[in-house]
């Protein structure tokens, strides 16, 4: 099993990336999140708090960009996955630039346009998943099942 | 018990006066998590954040759930076999930055377990709904093909 940093934002992408947790769990996962109880409930150890952002602060996404390069350079994952948002988005561009393989899953809260960040990451990531089916693309986001 | 969430990030007192007006009005007692909102509900009790851990238990507890149409509550609610009622925020109100969330409510119209309001004035209706129809859990939609294409894109 590869090494795998799994990242997203508290709330729902958190509840997405959970649903994942079969698919993830082993020796070499690593996750992050934003809200500093929601691993500790989840019976997750070890886990990185990143500082939370969004576009509107431009100041926490510096910091939590930066935040994103240290962790992943420190990681150095084989693969970063992230269910969103923003800080999941930094650790794939971070991802990128460390020679990771990198997968943005889009949240199923996203039924008529893709966010921001799951929009860059068409151009980024090595691959990005829709939930919906009508938000698939030729040659860009692809539909491959749903969470919901 | 009633629980009634907002998500902890933005306010959404559209929903929590809604409820709060709505309060006196139900046979239980409500709970309401409030976000960053400023208004104070006067019938129910609130709190404007509640612990991870403490609100499982709370939503444990819960006879309805009554939430934003955040996925996250909407996940947690299928999990814990509890109907909940979602009312989207919308941008044009500055309850949200677009209206993602309208979208999720128009696509959760009509499943099991999930009742949309479209907006205050339909919050009664769709939380009477919510009480009396008997719960059917919903069946997720088939997830062994999204983590089966996830596996594979990590196995390289």
């Amino acid at each position: 099993m590869p090494g795998i940093l799994a990242v997203s934002s508290g709330g729902g992408h958190w509840e997405e990336l959970m649903l994942l947790r079969d698919v993830l769990d082993g020796p070499d996962v690593h996750f992050a999140t934003t809200v500093a109880d929601l691993p500790e409930r989840a019976g997750i150890v070890n886990a990185t708090i990143l500082p939370d952002c969004n576009r509107d602060k431009p100041l926490s996404s510096l910091r939590c960009l930066i935040a994103a390069f240290r962790l992943v350079q420190r990681l150095r994952p084989d693969v970063v996955l992230s269910t969103g948002a923003a800080p999941g988005f930094f650790c794939i561009v971070a991802g990128k630039l460390f020679g990771a393989r990198t997968l943005w899953v889009e949240s199923f809260a996203n039924a008529e346009e893709l966010s921001l960040c799951g929009k860059l990451s068409v151009k980024i990531a090595d691959r990005c998943m829709v939930q919906w089916e009508h938000l698939a693309r030729p040659g860009g986001p692809v539909f491959e099942g749903s969470l919901l | 018990m009633i629980v009634v969430t907002v998500g902890t990030q933005l306010p959404f007192d559209r929903l929590v006066g809604a409820m709060d007006a709505l309060a006196p009005t139900l046979s239980r007692p409500v709970f309401a998590q409030i976000g960053t909102g400023g208004y104070q509900p006067l019938h129910m009790d609130w709190k404007a954040s509640v612990p991870a851990r403490e609100f499982d238990t709370l939503l444990q507890s819960a006879d309805a759930i009554v939430s934003h149409a955040g996925t996250g509550t909407i996940l947690l609610a299928q999990k814990l076999h509890k109907p909940v009622v979602i009312m989207a925020r919308r941008a044009a109100q500055g309850e949200h930055r677009n209206d993602h969330q309208v979208a999720t409510a128009a696509q959760m119209v009509g499943r099991s377990g999930i009742y949309v309001a479209d907006d205050e004035t339909g919050l009664a209706e769709a939380l009477h709904r919510a009480l009396t129809v008997p719960y059917v859990p919903d069946s997720p939609g088939d997830r062994t093909r999204i983590k089966d294409a996830i596996r594979h894109f990590l196995a390289g």
